[in-house]
Formats: structure tokens, sequence, C-alpha cells
């Protein structure tokens, strides 16, 4: 304990005699972060919106007139039996025309003559995957008593193809980045212990073991990756808490806005460890490299 | 003890040792001499480690150096104290950190640092001198910092490369009689140097060395060192 104490010395004393070092490090791994966590943001978002608009009622059936609840039953089990539904809703004549008016109570006009009998009664089904809903309306259409489908399939295709897209973009763009920022660390730990090699030269004749003469330069790639992480997490957060009320008006309606301090919470906890990872890995390699001991 | 047996050491073409066998007993005080680039440094490298032998077995006590895991390594380093030419001490530390540094690489715990640290500066009497940095010493002091640091771990042998080297008479004198004082405490010292003036100020035993050879030791009866035989002809 006492040793690590020394270490940690030590390693402070490195970063501080070589600030350029330092903030060169520091700045590309905060770049690196504060990419990392906005595409770990949108990504959330985004399958937040998804998950929204799936949960949506996505295929309508409209029923013909005269419909029985018997056959109304009959077709929710069928649906049922396909295993891919998660919900299904009887909206009958009155609850259209309830809906109707809801819809159009500033227009009263009209309201005031239509009644249940000029509405169809209908089924809201929504599925667990988008990808059924093509099946769905299929099975829906064949059925005599349906009058006509009506499904919402393009717009969340579109936005799960984008979701997608963004996911796999961000996904390479993240993964240069943490290179980059590995081969930093390694450069940076490299430089230090080039510019210490008399200090490594003497701890080797008093007889210090190789891990005493590695673990300041670990220290130090910790340390640039853990505060560079931290800080940019906190950037990030600082920055969508300043845009969360303009943005909440944006997507009014899907609960996506103000982000809960739990996710920046989860972020942070993750970026720190993967800001300990990176500095970890790249430091290791460094001494491994550079370290004759 | 410690032996050489049948020691060779090439670098590339060139032979810096060769067939080197060699004893020296506990408590010893040795001369190493012989002209730059004879072999007097590789000898003593070879002792703590920081090159191998290209053949031969060398022990330090019961060990053997060149059987010894690179983990193994520091321990015995911390039974073979080493002083320099150059100092090697480290600037940013003060006197008493520099010879510290070895206690705290132990890992042991301040108070016994601080203690173990007044008593090897008193050693060198150079207690007032604590706080200075390296770089406001004279080369004596310098190198008397180096000798308490090589010291403070009360190692069983101290290596001496050409300590005397880089300093003037008086402070070269000082030096020698701080090994001589050590050396009498029961600590063996190897002392390698070029200047022949220094060696014959104490009466120990000398080894001299050329082209990677043993080519006289005193310790021998009825032989003559090369360097003398040059000098009285």
């Amino acid at each position: 304990m006492k040793n690590l104490q020394r270490l940690a010395k030590i390693s402070g004393q490195r970063i501080t005699r070589n600030p350029y070092h330092a903030l060169a490090a520091f700045l590309v791994m905060f770049f690196t972060f504060f990419v990392v966590g906005a595409f770990v943001l949108v990504s959330f978002g985004s399958n937040v919106l998804l998950h929204y608009f799936e949960s949506r009622p996505a295929v309508t059936a409209f029923l013909k007139d005269g419909t029985t609840t018997d056959k109304v039953k009959s077709i929710q089990d069928t649906l049922a039996k396909t295993q891919v539904v998660s919900k299904t809703r009887y909206v009958s004549k009155e609850e259209a025309l309830k809906i109707y008016k809801e819809r159009n109570k500033n227009q009263p006009l009209l309201s005031e003559f239509v009644t249940a009998d000029v509405l169809p009664a209908s089924i809201e089904v929504s599925t667990y995957k988008i990808d059924d809903l093509s099946k769905v309306a299929s099975i829906l259409q064949k059925n005599p008593d349906v009058e006509e489908v009506v499904f919402q399939q393009n717009i969340i295709e579109t936005l799960s193809s984008w979701t997608r897209a963004l996911r796999n973009i961000g996904g390479g763009v993240v993964a240069f980045l943490l290179v980059t920022s590995l081969l930093t660390t390694l450069i940076v730990v490299g430089l230090n212990i080039s510019l210490h090699r008399d200090e490594i030269e003497i701890m080797r004749l008093v007889g210090a073991t190789a891990g005493y003469i590695r673990t300041p330069f670990i220290f130090e790639g910790i340390f640039y990756g853990a505060v560079s992480a931290a800080v940019a997490t906190t950037v990030l957060w600082g920055i969508i808490a300043w845009f969360s009320p303009a943005l909440q008006r944006i997507f009014s309606g899907i609960p996506l806005f103000p982000v809960s301090p739990a996710v920046f919470g989860y972020l942070l906890l993750f970026e720190i460890a993967a800001g300990v990872a990176v500095g970890v890995i790249g430091s290791f390699v460094a001494t491994r490299k550079y370290l004759m001991v | 003890m410690i032996n050489f047996h049948e020691v060779t050491k090439h670098y590339n073409s060139i032979t810096a040792l060769a067939d080197v066998s060699l004893e020296i007993p506990d408590s010893e005080f040795i001369f190493l001499v012989g002209p730059s680039g004879a072999g007097k440094s590789t000898l003593l490298k070879l002792i703590i480690r920081e090159e191998l032998p290209s053949s031969g077995r060398i022990f330090v006590g019961n060990t053997e150096v060149n059987k010894l895991s690179s983990s193994q390594v520091p321990h015995l380093r911390r039974r073979v104290g080493t002083i320099f030419q150059d100092f090697k001490l480290l600037p940013q530390r003060t006197v008493f950190e520099n010879v510290a540094f070895p206690l705290e690489i132990l890992g042991l715990d301040d108070d016994e640092i601080e203690s173990v640290t007044k008593d090897t500066l008193a050693l060198v009497d150079l207690e007032h001198l604590a706080d200075h940095f390296p770089g406001q010493l004279s080369g004596g002091e310098a190198q008397r910092t180096a000798t308490a640091r090589a010291m403070v771990l009360r190692p069983e042998v101290i290596l001496a490369d050409e300590p005397t080297g880089n300093l003037d008479a008086g402070s070269a004198w000082e030096v020698m009689q701080l090994l001589d004082r050590l050396n009498s405490l029961g600590t063996t010292v190897i002392m390698a140097t070029h200047n022949m003036d220094i060696s014959n100020s104490l009466p120990h035993r000398t080894l001299e060395i050329q082209k990677g050879r043993i080519v006289h030791d005193s310790k021998q009866k009825g032989t003559k060192s090369p360097a003398a035989k040059k000098k009285h002809s």
C-alpha cells in the first residue's frame, strides 16, 4: 500500500513535469470519449424513439359493419396464435366516435353531423418486431370481416434502418478513435520512458523490480484515460442539459428529454472503465516495447 | 565469496573477458586495475547480472548469477551495492531522497526509512547536506552520496567503477577512506580503477587486467605486475 502511494507520487511528478505531453494525451482522449459518449447517447435515444414508434399501434384493420363480437374475438385469437403480436385492441364504433370528437374538439362543426354509424369499428395491432407487420397485415387482409388494412411499415422501417446505420457508422468511428487514443497513450508513455531513461537505469541498479519500474507508467496511462473520460462525460452532460428544454419541444410526446441522471451515471461509469482500459493497455504496451526490464 | 569459473565474455567479435577464474573471499578489498577497455567494467557488470557471460559460471555467495531468472535479479542487486564514476544520482531528488530510494523500493515505512537513511548519512558525514540537490554538491560530496545509497541496504558487496575518476585528489582520497572504512565494517569492496596511484595508496589485493585477461594477482606471491615492471624499467 505504501509502495502504491509512492508509485502514484512518482507518476504524478512525471505528469506535472511534462505538462505538454499530458495535455496532448488528455485532449486526444477527451475528444475520443466525447464522441464515444455522444454516439452512446444518440444510440440510446434512437432506441427509445424506435421503441416509441414500435409500441404505437402499427396495423389498423377496419371491420365491416355488422361484425359480431365473436368474430372480433376470433380475429384476435388468430393474431395471438402467430406469437408475433404484442398487443391487440378492439375499437368499437362508439369509441371511434369518441376519439374522432376528441381530435376535432376545436372544430365542433366537423363533429356535429358525425354519428357512430358512419365510423367503422377497428382492431389496432402492435407487433414485437416491425418485420412482422406485413405478415400481420396479410393475415388481416385475407379475413372476410376486414374491410381495409392500414399499416405504417415504411415509417418504422426507415427509422430502423437509420438506427442501424447510425450504430454501424458510430461503431466504426468509435473504434477508430479508440485505436487513436491507444496509440497516443503508447507514444506519450513511450516518450516519458525515454525522458526518464537515467532514472530507470538507477532504479534497476538499486534493485527495483520490473513491476516497480512499470507501475508509475501504467498509473500515468490510467490517469489520462480516467480523467479525460470523466471530463468528456461531464461536458456532454452539461451540453445536453443546456439544450434539453429546446429538444423537449421538438420531440414532444416522446419520452426522450430531459435525459435521466441515471443514464449519465451509467455513461460516466462506462466511459471511465473504457478510459482506464485504454490507459492500461496503451501504457502496458509502451512499457513492454520500450522498457528493457 | 565471489567466484568466477572460466568466464568469457564476447561482444560480437570483441573479447572483453577471456577465461577468467577468480575467487574473492568475504570482507576483502580488491582493486581491479588496468587500462581503459581492459575488461574491468565488464567484470563488475557480470557480478550484478547487467551482462551475461558468453561462457563460464559466476557465483555471489551460493547464488549462481547467470542462472537467475530476471525476476530474481533485483534481489541480487539489493545484496550488491554499486558506485559509478558519474555518480548516477537522481537530480530532482535531494541527498536524503537519493539515499532513501533503495529503501523505498523495498517498501519500508517512512519512520524506518528516515532512521536508516539518517544513520547512513552520518556514516558518510553528509547529514548537513541532506536537503541539498545533487546539482548543489561538489564531486566528492556527490560520490559520498552515491556511496551512501550503495550501502544503505547494508549489502554484502560494494562494486565501485572508477569512483574517483571525476574527483580531485583531495575528494578522491576522502572517497577511498570511506570505502576502506566500509570494508573494515565487513563489506567486500571491489573497486575498478585505471589509476595505479590510487591502488598503491592502500595495502589491498590488486588484480591487473589487460585485454580481458588477469595478468597479475598481488595475492599470488612472487609475481610482479606488468605495469609495475614497466614503471621500474
